[in-house]
């Protein structure tokens, strides 16, 4: 099987660079921070394949990257180099442009316009913030929040919408009755809820989930998670779960990356990783949780 | 003759202004503007507002565009609201007289430029014609996004779902779309556009028109324009159509036309309700063959 999504090389420096950026920070100089020209490595060099219907966990301390990772391929932030690239099984609804006829996957997705771009996020990803504010427009309804996707995508029925999000919000477990509420009425693993319709209203192959349950409730939090691991099996979603914790990736996830300072310190199944860690912050990670 | 002379000549005419106000470089920077505007249909187009003798925000983005067209041949119009003879309107067209030597009407199929502030007038015009429209907000985005950089990058990308969605809430609140006037339109398919503060009723009249439609912002420093025989589709849903006002049942008390847009006034002492042709100019037209 070849994976949905190709990443290759991906990082993202804040800051002018110099020379000596890669090579005077990461794990072993315990700093993303340039010491001759004080740019910031946010990640660099960071390489991975997203299959269908996978989870892939990432774990790391504050700081690390994961983040970063996931606001450059959901094309909030502009990459200072690396690629991605879709398979195109992934892609039969978007321009054929992508495609170069040879390769079954696109061009470098990071290299299209801003206009691309969104069209490409609009038809494919979704994404759930661990901070509501970020996703949601509180202001307005929780079906008005599910319909700006949908408008995005060229929907200019009213009622079909509405019918859409009532579907989405029946399946989030939100009372239907309370569509036209704001968000901002909702508690927090509503709004969470919510927002995760909202990812899912574009029928999205992939969907990123950032901290998700951070800030919940335990028995809030294990809603959720059961919630994400029902739609992820119904929708056939790839999952990207990036979370500082172990058990958060443990349910979900089959394979895992643990980062810190910007790179990938260590790969592999989650079990794996998890019983047998091989790097010595991964097996601080996982001493300090378990 | 000796072009000393001629250039004396030309600056006597308005108190040692020379023809049409401005002078000619920023005549022909409107110009060349305007060329852009009608090139790129709907799309703002930025340009160096000049110094009226008015204060901005009373209509000099529509008297800036007026004064680069104008030419001595030309028959003048210039409405604010409907209405021929308002305070506004005849200033800008005492001004322009003073300026630009050019004679005035009030009948609109006479006019060969006609500025307009908040309407267009009922009678249909041709392509002979230009109808420059005064523009205060030219931002049709503005009430969902106050930044101008984000404004200018949704209308670069055409990221319109948060225009889209504000009807949305309109509708989920409201059950109709409750925008009355600068009701915002899409032209050419392309860009969202600002059609200024007509009614709602006057929007129809924008779509594949015979006429050129100038737009001048003189404040916020906007032109843009709407070439004749161009779509313009206000934003509707499927199962919410754009509608215009309705008079049905009302007609003029002063003409008797029940086909116009209309004022409603209030009797002050009586309390009683009537109403009146918005544009003053079809009203009187009507009015005195009535008379005859």
């Amino acid at each position: 099987m070849e994976p949905l999504i190709r990443i290759r090389g991906l990082s993202k420096r804040f800051g002018n660079g110099c020379d000596g950026c890669i090579t005077a920070t990461g794990p072993e100089y315990e700093t993303n921070r340039c010491r001759h020209c004080g740019s910031v490595i946010a990640c660099n060099d960071v390489s991975f394949d997203l299959y269908k219907n996978e989870a892939l966990g990432i774990v790391g301390e504050s700081g690390s990257g994961k983040s970063t990772l996931v606001r450059l391929l959901h094309f909030e932030w502009d990459a200072t180099g690396g690629s991605v690239e879709l398979h195109a099984d992934a892609t039969q609804h978007l321009q054929q442009e992508l495609f170069d006829g040879v390769s079954v996957y696109s061009r470098n997705l990071l290299g299209l316009s801003p206009f691309q771009k969104r069209q490409v996020r609009n038809a494919l990803m979704g994404i759930v913030y661990q901070n509501p504010f970020l996703g949601l427009r509180m202001g307005v309804s929780s079906g008005g929040n599910i319909a700006e996707r949908l408008l995005g995508a060229g929907w200019r029925n009213i009622g079909k919408m509405r019918e859409r999000s009532a579907e989405l919000l029946e399946k989030t477990e939100i009372p239907v009755d309370r569509m036209d509420e704001p968000p901002k009425n909702f508690s927090g693993g509503m709004q969470q809820r919510v927002q995760i319709a909202k990812a899912l209203s574009n029928n999205p192959l992939i969907l990123f989930l950032d901290e998700v349950t951070t800030g919940l409730d335990l028995s809030v939090q294990a809603r959720v998670l059961d919630l994400i691991r029902t739609l992820q099996s119904e929708f056939k979603l790839s999952l990207l779960v990036v979370s500082h914790d172990l058990g958060v990736i443990n349910l979900l996830c089959q394979r895992t990356m643990v980062m810190k300072y910007g790179r990938v310190v260590e790969a592999g199944l989650t079990d794996q990783i998890l019983q047998d860690p091989q790097h010595r912050y991964t097996q601080l990670l996982v001493a300090s949780q378990l | 003759m000796l072009l000393n002379e001629w250039l004396d000549q030309e600056t006597q005419q308005a108190g040692g202004y020379p023809y049409g106000f401005m002078d000619d470089g920023a005549k022909k920077d409107i110009r060349r503007c305007l060329l852009k505007a009608v090139a790129i249909p709907g799309y703002q187009v930025p340009y160096g507002s000049r110094e009226m003798p008015i204060a901005r925000g009373w209509g000099t983005g529509g008297i800036q565009i007026t004064l680069s067209l104008i030419t001595p041949d030309d028959i003048l119009k210039v409405i604010d609201q409907g209405c021929d003879g308002s305070v506004n309107a005849v200033n800008i067209k005492k001004f322009i007289q003073e300026v630009a030597g050019v004679e005035i009407t009030n009948d609109t199929p006479a006019a060969t430029v006609i500025q307009t502030r908040h309407r267009i007038p009922e009678e249909p015009m041709s392509a002979a014609q230009i109808l420059v429209l005064q523009v205060p907000y030219p931002e049709a985005l503005r009430e969902v996004e106050a930044s101008e950089a984000e404004t200018r990058r949704m209308h670069a990308e055409a990221d319109y779902s948060r225009m889209w969605l504000h009807l949305y809430e309109d509708i989920v609140n409201y059950g109709e779309i409750t925008i009355s006037y600068r009701y915002p339109v899409t032209v050419n398919g392309r860009y969202i556009m600002d059609p200024s503060p007509i009614p709602r009723w006057d929007v129809p009249k924008l779509h594949m028109a015979d006429t050129l439609f100038l737009f001048g912002a003189g404040r916020e420093k906007r032109i843009y324009a709407i070439p004749p025989y161009t779509r313009v589709e206000p934003l509707e849903f499927e199962d919410h159509t754009f509608r215009v006002e309705d008079f049905s049942g009302k007609s003029c008390a002063r003409c008797g036309a029940a086909d116009t847009f209309l004022d409603e006034v209030i009797d002050n002492a009586g309390g009683g309700r009537s109403y009146f042709c918005s544009d003053s100019g079809y009203c009187d037209k009507r009015a005195a063959q009535w008379n005859h």
